[in-house]
């Protein structure tokens, strides 16, 4: 058979390339916000050119061959960088698939008098094109699984702050759940900053937790007790009247741990165990007096 | 699926192999720049494990393998005696239950510090028991 | 150090060594009639039940021949490991590093001079 696709394809790369900007140009859905038509026509260009240029010389069936790699890292790098740009999945399945569009109609247009030889090369076209759709998807959804991943990194470590509120007084408010991962890195963050100031208290502020189920109060306690083997002592505070509640209701034996309404009652604690005073000036003095 | 990238066998038949170990799956956890607390962490549940092997199994072997999943990479310990074995599994994860004179916190502290726990034991043959700690979990 | 025994572990003791540790320093505070022991593990990068429990074990002993026992310079992440392990050490009074140990050692042992504390040591109760 004296047919090749490849070739074919090869002269008709202009018209492929043509027919696939105007189908992407004319959809709704596309994006001139995040991505401008230049960058768009050299993106579609670099994949027609390498799909193309590998139809000669790689089985089309099999995507693991190692001479579609190229093709693949190009149609990685384009899912991966949309998915940081936040476009989404239909967007960039769209760009594959009006593609595959633009590939089966020249195809259509130039195989004109043996239609079993069109369904051949059509349902070849189709294979390839779900496949490069799959990895395409694949590469997508990596790209937004590290977007979450580095996410997940940045909450973490701003939501943890540790504040030194007084020589040897240190304080951590936690805002939002507090789960077993959390937890880890509150203990981390505390006992290494009580090593580093050489503080004997801390307080754990919760005001900003919004629940207290039997899970968290063991995290509670378990941030309690390793505190207590390094040598220092941590109390709770920015407890609410509905937390109380609900740790009495659920059972939870809060009674081994220190526990104060506010982070300012919680310090006028912490002072008296450093046996430290603080004192209103005297109203008939009008300088600064330290006590 | 996890991979196994790298093994190596140690034999432990006496109390000073407990530190030999430890001293190996350190080296191992570093290699793949496991953090400072997660090496804690697993280096005290294998500690946990082989003193239970020595005690219990009259000693074994103990396969260290780095392995993979993805993009992480984690340390897989694999402690095998021939001991007499454990009748009821269900009762030695417990807290606080020992046959011997000890805390009887070993399997189910050994549990809580690694992120995968795994025991196979039968009467007479032996017990083994599998665990994995991945460099960022 | 007067009278309390410092104990600093510099290595990581295998079973022997430890049990050794635990007789030897029993005797010590026995002979010396020490009034405090300081334990202090800095150096110490894993501790697991079987070391938990010897360091229970001394400050059990040491109390009963009237001693109190501090442990200190724990490392953070033995402390999260020991907590998560389920050892707590209950019992065990902690101190961030040796000289916050003798401090608490002082007060746990009503800060009395040392002759004091020599001539009525039975009727002397502890402050806290």
């Amino acid at each position: 058979m004296s047919f090749n696709l490849a070739k074919l394809l090869e002269k008709q790369k202009k018209n492929i390339l043509e027919l696939w900007m105007k189908n992407q140009l004319s959809d709704e859905g596309l994006r001139e916000d995040l991505i401008s038509n230049e960058e768009l026509r050299s993106q579609s260009e670099e994949l027609v050119s390498s799909i193309v240029a590998n139809l000669g010389k790689s089985d089309v069936s099999n995507l693991d061959d190692e001479s579609w790699s190229p093709v693949i890292e190009i149609l990685g790098g384009i899912a991966i960088t949309r998915a940081r740009q936040g476009f989404s999945p239909r967007e960039t399945g769209r760009f594959v698939f009006s593609l595959k569009e633009a590939l089966l109609e020249v195809l259509q247009k130039e195989i004109t008098n043996d239609p079993a030889l069109l369904f051949q090369e059509s349902v070849k076209i189709n294979k390839l094109m779900d496949n490069l759709s799959i990895v395409t998807f694949e590469t997508f959804i990596k790209g937004r699984e590290e977007v979450i991943l580095r996410q997940t990194d940045e909450i973490a470590e701003i939501s943890t702050p540790v504040i030194r509120v007084w020589d040897g007084i240190l304080a951590l408010p936690i805002i939002g759940t507090l789960d077993s991962q959390r937890t880890q890195i509150v203990m981390e963050n505390l006992l290494q900053e009580i090593v580093e100031t050489g503080s004997s208290i801390a307080i754990l502020d919760i005001s900003g937790v919004p629940a207290v189920d039997s899970l968290v109060a063991q995290h509670l306690i378990k941030t309690v007790s390793a505190t207590r083997l390094m040598g220092a002592e941590c109390i709770i505070s920015g407890i609410r009247p509905e937390i109380a509640q609900t740790v009495v209701h659920l059972g939870i034996d809060l009674s081994s741990i220190i526990t104060k309404a506010s982070l300012a009652s919680a310090l006028a604690y912490a002072f008296k165990s450093l046996k430290l005073e603080v004192r209103k000036q005297s109203l008939n003095t009008n300088h600064r007096q330290h006590g | 699926m996890i991979l196994s990238l790298s093994k190596d066998n140690i034999e432990v038949v006496r109390e000073q192999d407990v530190v030999l170990l430890r001293n190996r799956v350190k080296e191992v956890a570093v290699k793949i720049k496991m953090g400072l607390l997660n090496q804690t962490k697993l280096i005290t549940a294998a500690s946990e494990l082989v003193r239970n092997m020595l005690r219990y199994g009259n000693g074994g072997t103990c396969l260290i393998e780095v392995v993979s999943r993805g993009r992480d990479n984690g340390v897989r310990l694999t402690f095998s005696d021939q001991g007499p074995g454990i009748a009821d599994i269900g009762q030695a994860m417990r807290d606080g239950f020992s046959t011997g004179k000890s805390l009887g916190l070993g399997l189910p502290g050994s549990k809580r510090l690694v992120n995968e726990f795994d025991i196979k034991s039968k009467v007479g043959e032996g017990t083994t028991v599998m665990i994995l700690k991945w460099a960022n979990g | 150090m007067g009278n309390f025994l410092l104990v600093t572990i510099q290595v990581d003791l295998y079973d022997r060594l430890a049990l050794n540790l635990e007789a030897d320093l029993v005797q010590m505070v026995n002979k010396t009639g020490a009034k405090g022991v300081l334990i202090d593990i800095s150096a110490v990068s894993i501790v697991d039940s079987f070391m938990g429990r010897i360091i229970g074990n001394i400050a059990s002993m040491s109390k009963i021949l009237d001693a109190e026992t501090v442990v200190v310079g724990m490392q953070p992440a033995v402390a999260i490991t020991l907590i998560e392990l389920g050892l707590p050490l209950k019992g065990v009074q902690t101190a961030l590093n040796v000289e916050r140990g003798m401090d608490l050692l002082k007060t746990m042992i009503d800060e009395s001079p040392i002759e004091d504390e020599q001539e009525y040591p039975e009727d002397d109760p502890f402050a806290q």
